[in-house]
């Protein structure tokens, strides 16, 4: 065999590596983006509109806010910052993933952060910790069945939304929070993780109350790390090889 | 283009900067501070727990349920097989719990 049949196998293989990492997600967004597009029409938004909208924007959580104030008849500005506040997190996903595919040729890592979803963000991290390349193609495998079923289902939820009758007993309304808290399982053997968590929850909790959605996210969020980079780096762990923790996964 | 369109073409560029954005400033800097980097090391947990706490705040017994299972299963198995017996009690309790 010669050496390019080689790498092209090891580059389809790479590919479909990341597909399979990427099937729970593609499952626990599918319910999502279906009812998306059901909510966007029902909010006045056309097929094509909320298909774009999925295309074009790809997060779901400021998808769904969007649609909610553009129903309620929301001034367009405000629309745009509340899914600007949503998506707001990403900003400290792209902190931390930069560092791993900055090997990677500039118009990848252009396209790499336009699919920086949350899952998206913690399935690579957790890769690059446990002393794997996160490559592009790996990347790609993970990224794009969730996109291309995230903008289909979408379009499909948009023509089809009155199917859904029952959406309570299928409790369609928290697998995401299910899903969230798996990745936050996920990542129990990080230092600091308990006081972290347990700091973000209450930050969150308490600016959902007061503050309100979709607020919560940022404030929790600053409060969580906030409390990561207060606390002496002896406790955060900084100084251990990154190897150690792989180790320990294992 | 209707008023539609260009709130989705907005609230995508408002998006991508949020992407890309935290890579263009952090990348800046020669060197990442150990308090810095302890801060990014926190990042992901800090970010999801807020997108679980109020909804686990504001949810019942079906919900709990299906999250002390989900979180039983996922200290031994992985992330489908945790959000598949989460999702299986919670479908479950739900036609028990109105």
């Amino acid at each position: 065999m010669s050496s390019e049949a080689i790498a092209e196998r090891s580059r389809a293989s790479e590919f479909w590596d990341g597909a399979r990492l990427s099937t729970p997600v593609v499952v626990a967004s599918a319910p999502f983006a279906v009812l998306f597009g059901a909510l966007a029409v029902d909010n006045g938004f056309s097929v094509f509109e909320a298909t774009l909208m999925s295309a074009a924007v790809f997060g779901g959580a400021s998808q769904m806010v969007g649609i909610e104030l553009f129903g309620q008849h929301v001034a367009p500005w405000l629309i745009v910052l509340s899914i600007f506040a949503v998506n707001f997190r990403h900003v400290l996903y792209s902190a931390g993933i930069g560092r791993r595919i900055a090997h990677w040729p500039v118009v990848q890592q252009v396209l790499g952060y336009f699919i920086l979803t949350d899952p998206q963000y913690a399935i690579s991290e957790r890769r690059a910790e446990n002393g794997q390349t996160v490559s592009f193609i790996w990347y790609l495998g993970l990224g794009l069945p969730v996109y291309v079923f995230w903008v289909v289902e979408t379009a499909l939820g948009a023509y089809f939304g009155k199917l859904i009758s029952n959406t309570h007993s299928l409790g369609i309304d928290f697998l995401l929070p299910i899903y969230f808290f798996g990745l936050v399982m996920g990542f129990r053997k990080r230092p600091l993780w308990l006081p972290v968590v347990a700091v973000s929850a209450v930050a969150s909790i308490i600016a959902y109350k007061t503050v309100g959605s979709p607020w919560h996210v940022s404030i929790g969020a600053v409060a969580g790390v906030l409390l990561a980079v207060i606390l002496p780096p002896h406790h955060s762990g900084v100084g251990a090889k990154p190897g150690a923790e792989a180790e320990e996964q294992l | 283009m209707s008023t539609t369109f260009w709130i989705i073409v907005a609230a995508a560029i408002a998006t991508y900067l949020t992407r890309v954005g935290g890579h263009l400033v952090i990348s800046r800097f020669e060197r990442v501070h150990p308090r810095v980097e302890a801060g990014l090391n926190a990042v992901p947990a800090a970010v999801l727990t807020t997108l679980v706490a109020p909804a686990v705040l504001s949810a019942g017994p079906a919900e709990w349920a299906a999250l002390i299972v989900a979180g039983a299963v996922s200290l031994r198995g992985g992330l489908l097989s945790m959000f598949l017996a989460g999702a299986a009690v919670l479908i479950l309790a739900r036609q028990f719990v109105a």
